[in-house]
């Protein structure tokens, strides 16, 4: 990658905040968003991680893009995990264990069923506009 | 085919006990009553904080926030809300109750929280420089390139009215004017990563979260002051954070944000990252610089400061991570902005470790003022268990405790002072009836005696020596001339020790000794432990006329220690006995009892 001046700086700006507002790629259009910070890796999000990749190879899903982030500070329920899904609202999804990340594939994603008991609170509304 | 409305009904042990069941159940009757059963999906959640005020619901995808719902308002809220779309007025949450003066006009929301460090930890991808500039990253930094001038910065911040994170507060634009008008030819500017009290991890998780924003502040701040030099000194301990740092100083060369002329302008600026041993003592600045410097992290008297003789001897702007993290939207966004949140002398907000016997434990980020009750009880979700608050501990080992009476007393650097308590960098233990404070205060002293780095007497001889006499007490042995000695030894330390370890550390136990004088009494002159944390001081007994001989107090104790046939009374080997208290949480008939 080349040096950035201003101007390409904004047009970068403009061009991944598109990406990432309408998290759309490449016609993925489904996110799965999994907490990977040193909480949610000691609670064991790797293995959700695989169990996620795990579950939509074998569902021959080919929209579902899963990405990872840092802590969103609900500790006491790590592994955590953000689903986004078009149509739907975007929900938070705690203490995602392997089999939890199963049901959400195929429940959430395929069924556009939310699953009872995994649902919490996203912290604060989001500042950046 | 995807529902329309979600109805998130908080399955929280808090809103279950308050006939939660019955109203999830409830709502689901009524959207098929009402016909709309393919309009509305009913979902149980985890707890959503905000337990004083349930059962909880919350409507997706509008977000509409109703607090103590019952079963009877299950039939409104379907008619009302899913059929004609419109909010239930009686039940939404009252924000006026707040006592949080976070009334900015483009944060309006019924969450205690307000997420400005903390605005990309969890949302973007820490490893994508591409997702932070997405979210505005380096806008800050191109602005106070081309369109400030290096005053303009300063002035930003002094009318936002940032404080130093790290735990003194000390106002950030006065150690970057002081560094700025130092004239050298070449000065530094260091983060402090070294986040060492126990239970505090607000620098890790922001690092691992958002590692360009440290970058882009210190980029800022060189500029701001006239270094061209940036030092990130992290604990080895933080192998993620350290290995997100690296690829996010990678990336930012590349893209020419980092470097030499920055963004083609002619700023040229680099970061290294040095790393720490996980020393407590080399978070204070001076040793700090010492152990950047190689050399062993002891602390020297101040002043000079540095930002007038650092590091290599030369000025040096020293801020901690979440300072650093709230300087690209104070520049974004303005001092005024910044200003608008807190209270009067201090501003912005504050995040927190919230750890303990709370329910929610996690990482935190509330404005300035708010207090401790809406933490524990709003975004905590309230003490585990259903036991009883006993106290908070803030500031760690140089820190103190706040207790039940001090709930509502907003939490701001002058009010925590007042408690005998200090801001620090951002741990909040709470505690609960079990916690023994004589205890929790020799923990704290242990730990600093580990930590003294031995230079200086007060520091290297004191701990030690309260650590002692704590031990005593604790074992049954206290005498209240030791009160006294605790006493003359810590405030002796307050005055002499060299830096602030050393000035801090009687603080957890003066603290406990000032608001909890019963308990260090009980443990004195009845060589009682009323929290029965001293294993020493407390026996543990069955109750003949109450056991049943059912065995199960003899299968789980660990050493053997109880004997006793089926169907007969047990006893307990007091000469074996570890006071584990297995026992008495294995008994189902309180035939075990402690004293």
């Amino acid at each position: 990658m080349a040096k950035l001046t201003l101007e390409e700086l904004k047009k970068l700006r403009e061009e991944k905040r598109k990406e990432l507002n309408n998290r759309r790629t490449e016609g993925k259009d489904v996110q799965v968003i999994v907490g990977m910070g040193t909480c949610g890796i000691a609670a064991g999000a790797k293995d959700t991680f695989d169990a996620f990749l795990k579950e939509i190879d074998q569902s021959g899903l080919t929209n579902v893009t899963i990405r990872q982030t840092g802590c969103m500070g609900l500790c006491h329920s790590e592994p955590t995990v953000e689903v986004i899904v078009p149509d739907m609202p975007s929900v938070v999804y705690g203490n995602v264990n392997p089999d939890v990340a199963q049901r959400i594939v195929r429940k959430h994603i395929v069924g556009k069923i939310m699953i009872n008991d995994h649902i919490f609170d996203k912290p604060a509304a989001d500042i950046i506009k | 085919m995807a529902f329309k409305n979600y109805i998130l009904v908080c399955g929280g042990a808090g809103c279950e006990a308050n006939r939660g069941v019955d109203l999830y159940k409830t709502l689901q009757k009524e959207l098929q009553e009402q016909g709309v059963e393919n309009e509305a999906q009913v979902v149980k959640t985890g707890c959503f904080g905000f337990c004083e005020k349930g059962p909880i619901v919350k409507m997706l995808p509008d977000e509409t926030f109703y607090v103590s719902v019952k079963p009877e308002d299950a039939k409104e809220i379907v008619a009302e809300h899913v059929v004609k779309g419109r909010p239930v007025a009686r039940l939404l949450y009252d924000k006026t109750q707040s006592r949080t003066n976070a009334k900015l006009e483009d944060i309006d929301f019924y969450q205690k929280q307000v997420r400005i460090v903390l605005r990309n930890c969890g949302v973007i991808d820490p490893d994508s420089i591409d997702e932070y500039i997405a979210r505005d990253g380096y806008d800050a930094l191109a602005k106070v390139l081309t369109e400030m001038t290096q005053d303009q910065v300063i002035e930003e911040l002094k009318k936002s009215g940032l404080r130093g994170r790290g735990g003194a507060g000390f106002l950030t634009w006065k150690k970057w004017m002081f560094t700025k008008q130092v004239a050298s030819n070449e000065k530094y500017v260091i983060c402090n990563a070294d986040e060492g009290d126990p239970g505090a991890y607000m620098d890790r998780s922001t690092i691992e979260g958002d590692p360009h924003s440290i970058l882009e502040a210190m980029t800022i701040a060189g500029r701001t002051v006239g270094a061209s030099q940036g030092v990130i000194y992290i604990r080895a301990e933080y192998p993620l954070a350290i290995i997100r740092l690296e690829n996010a100083i990678k990336q930012a060369k590349d893209y020419g944000l980092l470097g030499e002329n920055i963004l083609g302008t002619g700023f040229n600026f680099n970061i290294e990252i040095r790393l720490g041993a996980g020393a407590f003592v080399c978070g204070e600045e001076t040793a700090l610089i010492a152990s950047t410097e190689g050399r062993r992290g002891m602390p020297i008297p101040r002043p000079p400061f540095p930002a007038v003789r650092g590091l290599w001897q030369k000025p040096t702007v020293i801020n901690n991570v979440e300072t650093y993290a709230n300087i690209p939207m104070i520049v974004l966004r303005g001092g005024d902005w910044f200003a608008k949140i807190g209270t009067e002398t201090s501003k912005g907000t504050k995040v927190f470790a919230l750890t303990g016997k709370i329910n929610n434990s996690g990482l935190i980020e509330v404005p300035m003022g708010t207090t401790l009750r809406e933490i524990i009880y709003d975004i905590g979700g309230g003490i585990r268990g259903g036991k009883a608050f006993k106290a908070v501990q803030t500031g760690g080992p140089s820190g103190g405790v706040i207790t039940s009476e001090y709930l509502d007393t907003p939490i701001d650097y002058e009010h925590l002072q007042k408690l005998g308590s200090i801001m620090g960098s951002g741990g909040m233990i709470v505690m609960d009836e079990d916690d023994c404070m004589v205890d929790v205060a020799r923990f704290y002293q242990e730990f600093c005696v580990d930590e003294s780095c031995g230079k200086c007497a007060p520091c290297r001889i004191g701990t030690r020596t309260i650590y002692n006499l704590l031990t005593g007490i604790c074992q049954g042995r206290g005498t209240m001339d030791d009160l006294q000695k605790i006493n003359e030894i810590g405030r002796a330390m307050q005055k002499a020790a060299l830096c602030g370890l050393g000035q801090t550390a009687p603080n957890p136990v003066l603290s406990t000794m000032k608001y909890y004088e019963k308990e260090y009494l009980a443990h004195i002159k009845e060589k009682k432990c009323p929290s029965g944390k001293c294993r020493d001081l407390v026996t543990y007994y069955i109750l003949p006329n109450k056991c049943i001989g059912c065995t199960v107090c003899a299968r789980r104790c660990p050493v053997g220690a109880i004997t006793g046939e089926r169907q007969k009374i047990h006893t307990i080997n007091q000469e074996t006995c570890i006071k584990c208290g297995e026992c008495l949480k294995a008994c189902k008939f309180s035939a075990v009892f402690r004293r």
